[in-house]
């Protein structure tokens, strides 16, 4: 299957037919929601070095398979995300105080699902893609016209789950679309030491409608993401879009890439980078002026100072709080390891 | 303007402390939030710090050199108006020891239980006269987190200032005796300090027992001159520390129980299925043991390119911690300084090392004459506790048989 491209590294767009649809509205709402996530990203990696998160996982470099993708379908549809997904969040509404609040280990998770019809993180691979065929199980009994979108990565396609979900979605026909975000590197395994045949032509062997695209030409990312939603939307069966795109930081900020790979590797990666690509075609079309480029920054700024600030203003919650989610309801095993736990805290010289 | 303290965090790496390499900053200068201010070496890697806030340097609180605990504050920022800082939870470093294991080890930041009985109220100490020493409270906070007792502090003005306690500090912190005429002092620190304690640790909880045996190696000179010129070796260096290697790891594939790591706490040997073998390397920062993870699954030319790229990245200074950890036997090459054998301590938690003397031409007894061959000598030491005198004696002559005819031993293997 050949990769889906709109707009070639070189920032030109493609003779295809979808390209006829690109406008100057939708470019400069695509480039915005990367940039503003870019920033968001960049900001939390700082405060974990500064100490303020216990970890981040950054999402840089793979802006464009993530906007390209939620921005695709219906602001109601439903999303399972995988753990790196900022870039998908943001532009669900759910802000950097929601975002980095787990990762700051204060709560268990930011926001509320049906909110923002968008899963919280789900840190155990793979496992969101069965929540997600389960959802859409649930959206065919409903009787909408709903689809689920379910993010994942080429490390998870290895974990049995993954291919449980791609089976039993064809088998149930469930409307979900399955989004790989391809980003080369599972930790330190790259997808050459992951499957032996790429994961497009695995899941079309499930009985999957899939599509190959350029994950970092967020054009083709969007037109592909739509075009099998709305298969999916018509009843068509599930599918899966495979984006090949790349994780330009380190697996997360306890990770060390240097270790593993090569910086000609980056260097060719870098001169594909969506955000750059994306603002050629603007230029060139003089599709944004200095006016929306100026405004942008400063909304970056502001996203980038805000960011800091609901960092750092989160408070600490009341140890005793992690017993509360553990089992509804509680229970005496539970509410005995609760006290025990807050003697012990009152034990020391300085409790108050 | 707001005063703003930074406290080293944890880098993530569950480290306690961190030495001071460069500072990228100096008092008086103008700073940005993540610009890089410092760049701070853990016992193993060098990471650089991005600023919290937008400011003024005020005070560095360490040195260029100085060893760090997480937690403890190494610059203060005078901040202007252009992004205030909410409330004091935040400026109290809120979480510069937000995560990570860090802080608990430092002794003097661990938290102390109360006394089941509560003491008996004493006057505090003052300065002979029975007052408290007079301090404002953010100096007294200072000198309770760093273990100071403020009667102790010598001070010119009315009260103990911040820079008292510094210099309190500073004197306990360095070379405290001076230099006598003919000798200079410096301070342990970093990487020395974490080997002197590695194998003091090692030293005195391992019952170390060594072994040698000296061998001739003609053949294995002879392998590795001819692995040179083999195209599967094509670019990169082969040594007979490669051949050293594969034997260890054949004389382990022989005798697997002598992978194996005391488990003092649980009182439990523990047998490990995969070899991390640790390369002893000597580099600009000290003695570090960097290991090739799983070194008994590479094929020979897979094990010289790791070997390479773990001496070459040592040497450089570039080893990531967690290279550094999880090794299981260590081969260290006091050849290559032109020395004959050792009694070499183990890296803790292992029970094996080997070291390697130089390959030297000598008279040996060869097919009942003597004639000129290359010799060298090898040194087991062994953790006696778990690896007995037979066991250990097996492994190294297992060594030794392999690198006395590498080509026919390992088809054995």
């Amino acid at each position: 299957m050949e990769t889906y491209v709109l707009l070639g590294a070189d920032g030109r767009l493609s003779d295809e037919p979808a390209a006829r649809d690109v406008t100057p509205e939708l470019c400069r709402g695509l480039y915005r929601d990367m940039v503003l996530a870019r920033r968001l990203d960049s900001e939390a990696y700082s405060l974990q070095r500064q100490g303020e998160l216990g970890l981040w996982l950054q999402c840089l470099g793979q802006e464009a398979a993530q906007v390209g993708s939620i921005r695709a379908i219906r602001d109601d549809d439903p999303v399972f995300p995988s753990y790196r997904d900022h870039a998908a969040a943001l532009c669900r509404g759910i802000g950097p105080e929601a975002l980095l609040a787990q990762w700051r280990g204060v709560r268990q998770s930011g926001w509320d699902p049906a909110e923002h019809r968008f899963g919280v993180y789900t840190l155990v691979l793979a496992a969101q893609l069965l929540h997600a065929v389960g959802y859409a199980m649930g959206v065919q009994r409903d009787g909408t016209d709903e689809v689920v979108l379910a993010y994942f990565g080429d490390g998870s396609s290895s974990e049995g789950e993954a291919n449980e979900a791609f089976n039993w979605a064809a088998t149930v026909n469930a409307p979900v679309v399955f989004f790989c975000q391809n980003n080369q590197w599972a930790i330190s395994t790259p997808t050459s030491r992951q499957f032996g045949a790429p994961l497009h032509r695995r899941a079309a062997g499930f009985g999957l409608a899939t599509e190959l695209v350029d994950g970092n030409d967020v054009l083709a990312v969007h037109a592909a993401t739509r075009r099998a939603a709305e298969t999916v939307r018509r009843g068509g069966g599930p599918a899966l879009v495979e984006a090949t795109t790349y994780r330009m930081a380190g697996h997360s900020t306890s990770d060390d890439p240097t270790r593993y790979r090569t910086e000609a590797e980056l260097d060719h990666w870098r001169a594909r980078d969506p955000i750059d690509r994306l603002r050629t075609l603007l230029d060139r079309e003089g599709w944004a002026d200095e006016a929306f480029h100026a405004d942008l920054d400063a909304e970056a700024d502001a996203l980038g100072a805000e960011t800091r600030r609901v960092c750092r203003a989160m408070p600490d919650p009341d140890p005793s709080t992690m017993f509360d989610h553990v089992l509804p309801g509680g229970s005496p095993v539970l509410a005995a390891q609760r006290d025990g736990y807050a003697a012990y805290l009152a034990s020391f010289e300085d409790a108050s | 303007m707001t005063r703003e303290t930074f406290r080293l965090p944890d880098v993530g790496e569950g480290l306690t402390e961190a030495d001071v390499l460069q500072w990228h900053v100096a008092v008086g200068d103008t700073v940005t939030v993540n610009q890089t201010l410092v760049e701070v070496e853990t016992a193993k890697a060098a990471v650089e710090l991005p600023c919290p806030f937008d400011g003024t340097v005020r005070e560095l609180l360490a040195a260029e050199g100085d060893t760090v605990a997480v937690g403890s504050p190494l610059i203060t920022i005078a901040t202007g108006a252009e992004e205030p800082e909410p409330a004091p939870a935040a400026s109290e470093g809120s979480g510069a020891v937000l995560v990570g294991y860090g802080t608990s080890a430092a002794a003097t930041r661990r938290r102390r239980r109360r006394p089941v009985t509560p003491e008996p109220a004493r006057p505090d100490v003052g300065n002979g006269n029975g007052e408290r020493p007079r301090a404002t409270p953010p100096v007294r906070k200072m000198a309770k987190d760093a273990g100071v007792d403020l009667a102790a502090v010598a001070h010119d003005g009315e009260r103990i200032s911040r820079e008292d306690v510094r210099r309190h500090l500073e004197r306990d912190e360095a070379p405290s005796t001076p230099a006598e005429p003919g000798e200079t002092r410096e301070r342990i620190a970093g990487v020395r300090k974490a080997t002197a304690a590695a194998v003091t640790a090692s030293a005195f909880t391992a019952p170390h027992v060594t072994e040698f045996l000296t061998v001739d190696v003609t053949e294995t000179v002879a392998t590795v001159a001819a692995l040179k010129e083999h195209p599967a070796f094509a670019g990169v260096r082969v040594t007979p520390l490669l051949l050293v290697a594969r034997a260890l790891l054949s004389a382990i594939r022989h005798h697997p129980e002598v992978n194996a790591r005391w488990d003092e706490a649980n009182q439990e040997i523990v047998r490990l299925r995969t070899v991390n073998l640790g390369i002893a390397a000597a580099t600009g920062r000290g003695l570090i043991v960097p290991n090739v993870p799983d070194a008994g699954s590479l094929t020979l030319p897979g094990l010289a390119r790791a070997l390479e790229d773990l001496t070459t990245t040592a040497r450089a200074g570039r080893t990531p911690p967690e290279r550094m950890r999880g090794g299981t036997v260590t081969i260290t090459n006091v050849g290559v300084f032109g020395v004959d054998a050792a009694t070499p301590i183990l890296n803790p938690g292992e029970s094996a090392i080997l070291a390697v003397g130089e390959i030297a031409r000598r008279p040996w007894e060869y097919r009942g004459e003597v004639a000129l061959r290359e010799v060298t000598t090898l040194s087991l030491s062994f953790d006696h506790r778990l690896v007995d005198g037979e066991l250990g004696s097996r492994v190294l002559a297992r060594v030794a048989a392999v690198l006395r005819d590498p080509a026919r031993e390992l088809l054995l293997d």
